[in-house]
């Protein structure tokens, strides 16, 4: 970072001085072996079998609903996770849950530091992936740079050509697979190869196609460094007690090229091998301390690991391991500190937003009812100077079943109750949907007379007639002022 | 101003302009925002072959595309008739009573209904159908020519007083202007009408102004003034009044008379379009 002390345009005054941008330093990933990759190959596959296979899953909501476990159905404005349903006006348990993954996100960083970064994010994992295969047509880091620095050749074209091919195949599954989130899975399969899509479906395929394709295969760290603003808030996150992956420098230093046989006395152990560089996917070297740069994936320990392994020196010379530890130069020169102040209240907040989101879930009605009362105008005179005043009753039927209801008033006797339609008095409310039902409530000169104020509470009733379950809403019957009324 | 050497005392190359000490850097502009700029200039030159661009003495290039605003407004409207066409088509054939008890077809036609008032009726009725003085009030439940869907739909057909043949015709003669009643017979005839809803000031004039009302409105209001929607004559008897109960509004009724005209709606809009009209004020309460 030598060049932020030129400060201000940060133009170097030289005669070139007309470089504004640093060129990118391609980054070349060697294949690393060990504990870290085997579980990176595990997460990867784990993620990317959900990102890919979730959208398959049904779930039996009964005839009149979708089967698909989750499914954010946009026209429809209801989405499904599984067991759970959300209504737009209960998008709120959406954000319960993105609190939630935050605050998870919040007490893992504050234990393990960038436990996401380095291994769960979709910008590491499709990088991960995306590497793999320029691996496999172009051989490891050695090959790859070798290919790079030859001139173009036809085993250039071919290598280079299969690679960018099997990226774009990628990145099409992936943006085929991100619309299979939102309409049924088998269906929307079958209108994409028979080219019946609405065209939506097909602009957002392209839409992730290319995102997958330029994020994961080519900006790759480039994304981490520059564009995400992830690494910036890490630094409020850690404290001197987080396991973060980190060069045992009191171990390393100093540092030097060792020849088999030679003495271990007076040196360091880390043998300047670069492994722990070549590896590393965002190109920095750990030895450096710990870095904006660094996503954690622990592919550094892997590495150093097999050559402290070779050269008969005990293992984790690169490992998770605290800043208290370091500073004292010694694996284990303090305990773990698990229970800090902010690891427990990440954790305490994770218990109380869980428990707030299931007593929500657990209280859901499936039922619901709303009142709006016609404002304009608020109340009709009538022929035989009585009043009449007009509403709109909207029923939510959340069960997955049809339902039909009768509507009635309370606390406003004598009354005349008239619904627009509905003659037989008997409103159905098909499954899982709102129907609202325009209504009018009379009162004769007497009852008008009656009424102790301009505006009266009163209460619809809304009666399930299969069940009996009733459902009250509070609404205001308006009439002239009182002083008006004779 | 002065020109100085190209240097700036930094070493940093300039663009020759002093101000004041302050001098001009000449840093180039970096490369993606001039590749981006000369991507915008091409895009241009591009965009006037295909679009409409530039103008000539009397109109404008055409651009090869033809585009306008007016006819992408045409073809949206068309494609969204083309879309609402099943309800519409739906609503053409139904009578009343099948759009009525079908759900799905009402709530079709009370939402094009209420978007047809909004155009076409709110600026005289109101915006809630409530009404003003001289503007029937469609909510309650006193229809001057009959509040009945078929009434309602006629009424908006062929509109009241209007240039259409089959309009709605009435008229009330200026009894006073016209010298058919002096001033004295008018205030009387005023307070037996205001009888009428009990709502008298004086009951000798009120007494007086009976035999009045017998020999000239009764024909058309009716002996205990009920009205009569077959010709358009309100009734005098309940509470309410389109141009107003009060007494002098009745005498200036009674002297010159009233002739609200409402315009025929069968050439303005589409006979869909009307029925769901119909509907819709019928929906509002005050429908028979």
């Amino acid at each position: 970072m030598a060049n932020v002390e030129l400060g201000g345009g940060g133009v170097s005054p030289s005669d070139e001085g007309t470089q504004l941008y640093a060129d990118r330093v391609k980054v070349y990933p060697k294949e690393a072996h060990g504990r870290f990759r085997t579980i990176k190959w595990i997460v990867m596959a784990v993620t990317l079998g959900i990102y890919y296979l979730l959208p398959w899953v049904r779930w039996d909501r009964g005839p009149y609903l979708p089967d698909q476990a989750v499914l954010l159905d946009l026209p429809a404005r209801r989405f499904y996770f599984f067991f759970l349903e959300i209504w737009p006006q209960e998008f709120y348990y959406v954000t319960g849950l993105l609190v939630l993954a935050s605050l998870v996100l919040f007490l893992v960083t504050a234990v393990a530091g960038r436990v996401w970064c380095g291994y769960t994010c979709p910008q590491t994992v499709w990088t991960d992936l995306m590497v793999a295969v320029e691996r496999f047509w172009q051989g490891d880091r050695n090959a790859r740079l070798r290919l790079d620095k030859h001139p173009w050749a036809l085993e250039t074209v071919w290598k280079k050509g299969a690679t960018h091919l099997t990226w774009l195949a990628i990145a099409v599954a992936t943006g085929g697979a991100w619309v299979f989130y939102f309409a049924d899975a088998p269906t929307l399969t079958k209108e994409l190869v028979t080219f019946s899509a609405p065209a939506t479906a097909y602009l957002f395929i392209g839409l992730f196609t290319l995102s997958t394709y330029v994020l994961g295969g080519i900006a790759r760290e480039q994304v981490c460094i520059y564009m995400c603003p992830w690494p910036r808030i890490q630094g409020a996150m850690f404290d001197s007690d987080s396991l973060l992956v980190s060069y045992r420098d009191w171990r390393g230093e100093p540092r030097g090229p060792h020849k088999a046989g030679q003495t271990w006395e007076g040196r360091g152990d880390c043998i300047d091998c670069n492994q722990c560089v070549a590896v590393c996917p965002t190109g920095i070297d750990i030895r450096d301390g710990g870095q904006l740069e660094c996503i954690q994936c622990a592919l550094c320990i892997d590495a150093c690991d097999a050559i402290m392994d070779k050269v008969g020196r005990p293992s984790g010379l690169i490992a998770y391991d605290t800043v208290r530890n370091l500073e004292a130069g010694a694996p284990n020169a303090e305990p773990l500190r698990l229970l800090r102040p902010r690891v427990l209240l990440y954790a305490g907040l994770i218990v109380l937003v869980s428990i707030i989101m299931v007593v929500a879930l657990m209280m859901r009605p499936v039922l619901q009812v709303n009142v709006i009362h016609d404002r304009n105008p608020l109340f009709v005179k009538l022929s035989d100077g009585g009043v009449r005043n007009g509403y709109e009753v909207k029923i939510l039927n959340k069960q997955y079943v049809p339902r039909a209801f009768k509507l009635g008033v309370t606390g406003l006797p004598d009354a005349t109750v008239k619904l627009v339609g509905y003659d037989s008095g008997v409103v159905p409310v098909p499954p899982d949907q709102l129907r609202g039902v325009k209504l009018h409530v009379a009162l004769d000169k007497e009852g008008v007379r009656a009424l102790p104020d301009q505006a009266t509470q009163f209460q619809f009733v809304v009666t399930d007639i299969a069940t009996g379950e009733t459902m009250e809403h509070n609404a205001t019957f308006q009439g002239p002022p009182k002083s008006e009324a004779k | 101003m002065a020109n100085k050497e190209e240097k700036s005392s930094e070493g940093f190359s300039t663009t020759g302009h002093e101000w004041d000490g302050i001098e001009e850097w000449n840093n180039p502009l970096p490369k993606w925002w001039l590749y981006v700029f000369y991507a915008t200039v091409i895009w241009a030159i591009g965009y006037w072959i295909v679009y409409p661009a530039w103008p000539t003495v009397t109109s404008y290039t055409k651009g090869y595309l033809g585009y306008s605003q007016r006819a992408q407004l045409n073809n949206d409207i068309a494609a969204a008739k083309k879309q609402t066409a099943v309800f519409s088509d739906k609503i053409d054939q139904a009578d009343f009573e099948t759009i009525q008890a079908d759900p799905e077809l009402l709530s079709f036609a009370l939402a094009g209904g209420q978007a047809a008032f909004g155009d076409n009726c709110a600026s005289c009725h109101g915006r809630g159908a409530q009404g003003f003085v001289g503007y029937p009030n469609l909510r309650d439940d006193a229809w001057i020519w009959g509040g009945s869907i078929e009434g309602i739909q006629q009424t908006i057909l062929h509109g009241i007083r209007s240039d259409d043949p089959q309009a709605r015709q009435s008229m009330m003669p200026a009894f006073g202007e016209l010298g058919m009643l002096d001033r004295q017979q008018v205030s009387d005839t005023a307070e037996y009408v205001m009888s009428l809803s009990g709502n008298e000031q004086d009951a000798e004039a009120a007494a007086r102004g009976q035999e009045i009302y017998a020999t000239n409105c009764a024909a058309c209001h009716g002996p205990d003034g009920a009205g009569n929607q077959a010709l358009g004559a309100p009734t005098l008897s309940d509470e309410l009044w389109l141009y107003g109960g009060d007494k002098d509004t009745l005498i200036e009724t009674i002297t010159y008379s009233r002739a609200g005209v409402m315009p025929a709606f069968s050439e303005r809009l589409d006979p869909a379009t009307i029925k769901k009209l119909a509907i819709y004020v019928h929906s509002l309460g005050g429908g028979q």
